[in-house]
């Protein structure tokens, strides 16, 4: 069972693919951690020998912000944009797109489910 | 593309040295300015800067976590009050 940075990795995918599980890990980082641990990306989890294990483990401890610590720091980078009452963090504090994008319409992920307005026609 | 930082980030020179006389001389006072585009300096720490919004100037207190923000960025130039609410008139600002 490979256990990284508390997340327990699929065993019967590529690791690859696996480590993509753990939160800030996506496909380019997890190519770069496996080129840098020296493990193939092509071996399957459940075929990770003990040792590989234990070199992903160690690198990713101290060369990738993960879970936790990744999620505190986005959440203290907003905070600060809130709190010194700039533009972006005005934006985010009303939940409205931050960069710029348009919101007469769209912006649905910003501002959530929409309300339906409107009136319904009478049934003949 | 991003500015290079050979040039080291904008602030308007009029601006700057205005700051740096206030420095010298350690006087507090509020500056007026319509540089919206400046980016705020480890220098501005500590003064109080009023930026122009299009109508009025809006007085910002410079921290130090606005430190490479721009200017601009605190002083707002829309004003938006939400739509509808009936009867209740909104008296503008």
């Amino acid at each position: 069972m490979a256990r990284i940075a508390g997340v327990t990795l699929p065993r019967e995918k590529r690791v690859e693919i696996g480590l993509t599980y753990v939160y800030g890990i996506g496909r380019s980082t997890s190519n770069r951690i496996l080129s840098a641990v020296g493990v193939s990306p092509d071996t399957y989890v459940k075929d990770l020998t003990e040792d590989e294990e234990i070199r992903l483990r160690g690198f990713i401890e101290d060369n990738v912000v993960v879970e936790g610590d990744l999620r505190r720091e986005r959440g203290q980078n907003i905070k600060r944009l809130m709190e010194i009452g700039c533009y972006r963090g005005i934006r985010h504090r009303r939940g409205l797109p931050v960069r710029g994008q348009r919101t007469k319409t769209n912006a649905r992920v910003r501002k959530g489910h929409k309300p339906t307005v409107g009136v319904k026609k009478k049934a003949k | 593309m991003a500015r290079s930082s050979k040039k080291a980030p904008f602030v308007e020179e009029k601006l700057m040295a205005r700051i740096e006389r206030m420095n010298e001389t350690g006087d507090k006072r509020m500056l007026k300015t319509w540089s919206r585009a400046s980016t705020i300096y480890p220098e501005m720490v500590g003064h109080t800067i009023a930026v122009h919004d299009g109508r009025k100037h809006v007085p910002i207190y410079v921290t130090e976590s606005m430190v490479g923000h721009k200017l601009g960025e605190f002083a707002l130039t829309r004003t938006y009050r939400g739509h509808g609410g009936g009867k209740e008139k909104r008296s503008r600002r």
